[in-house]
């Protein structure tokens, strides 16, 4: 682990502390030790989860824990496939039960082809996990007023969308993602729409807290090498963020002095 | 007269939207077993309050329960 480059440079969300600023999704890989081997690669520390009923019928599938332990990663358990707060908030209690956490993931998509985020019932939703002692981590679009609306609610952080869930088409509004940044007291991360490294680089270059990846890690022709790229494409990015980057200008100007030219 | 008798022993309840026949006096914990569920693993909704998994042994299922059992799957 390269511990001088994070050791200064951790982040903090509802309290607790990470080094690695990659959330990795644990949707969508062909297999469990393909997802296993992925996150292990990405360096990420934390994960998102969805929770479904067991499948009775099949009483020996292997089961997520089995393979990314909740004891080595903390667990995200998101409200995929909720349409209301009633049942965002009905999913997120069996989440709390299940596994013990009060930090989740809200998301409450519209229909396809957008799954954009339903704002008002995020907005209602965000407002009903709250008053049940949840630590909202929030899916949102990127709007600025619906963003702020939702950290004053109390939600710990806010992640708006770079484009469509599943995209892979990068961070489609910069400007409007930098706005939510520069307004926000609690961490920003971009939630989707990542499609590569480069992706990933750009939205912490822009002052994102951390990025959240499913798709285009799991979908890679090989994830585990995605899962590296991404690693990589996170730590360039908050580096140059931190950095500084030169100013854009209209004109060349030369990298080597001009004086001192042999006549 | 056993048909009599079964019906009386039997309790039938819903667990995951699937109709399930069980002895009377099954507890949570017994069905949790009886299924092959690792109960550190799951969690348990019953006419949808959440049943807290320090009372699974003491829960004794009633007739037309509505269990919802869940777990973590990978989802992003």
């Amino acid at each position: 682990m390269d511990g001088a480059i994070h050791s200064d440079d951790a982040w903090t969300v509802a309290g607790r502390r990470f080094a690695s600023r990659l959330i990795v999704g644990t949707g969508k890989y062909k297999d469990l030790p393909t997802t296993a081997a992925a996150i292990e690669a990405s360096g990420t520390e934390m994960v998102t989860v969805a929770v479904r009923r067991v499948n009775l019928s099949d009483r020996n599938a292997p089961m997520l824990q089995d393979y990314v332990s909740p004891s080595r990663y903390t667990y995200l358990p998101n409200t995929a496939g909720c349409f209301t707060a009633d049942e965002a908030v009905r999913t997120l209690r069996l989440a709390r039960e299940a596994g013990g956490w009060n930090l989740v993931k809200l998301e409450v998509l519209g229909p396809p082809p957008t799954l954009y985020p339903d704002m008002a019932a995020t907005l209602l939703a965000a407002e009903a996990l709250i008053k049940d002692g949840f630590e909202v981590m929030v899916y949102c679009s990127d709007d600025p007023i619906a963003a702020k609306r939702l950290e004053e609610m109390g939600c710990v952080a806010i992640m708006p969308l770079g484009a469509p869930i599943g995209s892979g088409l990068g961070v489609q509004n910069p400007l409007m993602i930098r706005m939510i940044i520069e307004n926000a007291k609690v961490p920003v991360l971009v939630d989707a729409g990542v499609g590569t490294a480069y992706d990933a680089t750009f939205a912490m270059e822009l002052g994102c807290d951390a990025v959240l990846v499913n798709s285009a890690i799991a979908m890679a022709d090989d994830p585990v090498l995605m899962a590296r790229a991404m690693k990589a494409g996170v730590e360039a990015g908050r580096l140059a963020y931190r950095a500084g980057r030169i100013p854009r200008r209209d004109a060349a100007s030369a990298s080597s002095p001009m004086t001192g030219l042999i006549r | 007269m056993r048909g009599m008798s079964n019906t009386l022993e039997q309790l039938r309840l819903t667990v995951n939207g699937e109709p399930m026949s069980l002895v009377r006096g099954t507890t949570l914990a017994g069905l949790i077993a009886k299924l092959g569920l690792d109960t550190r693993k799951v969690a348990v909704e019953r006419n949808l309050e959440i049943v807290p998994r320090s009372t699974y042994a003491q829960l004794v299922l009633e007739e037309a329960d509505a269990l919802e059992i869940v777990h973590f799957i990978g989802g992003g």
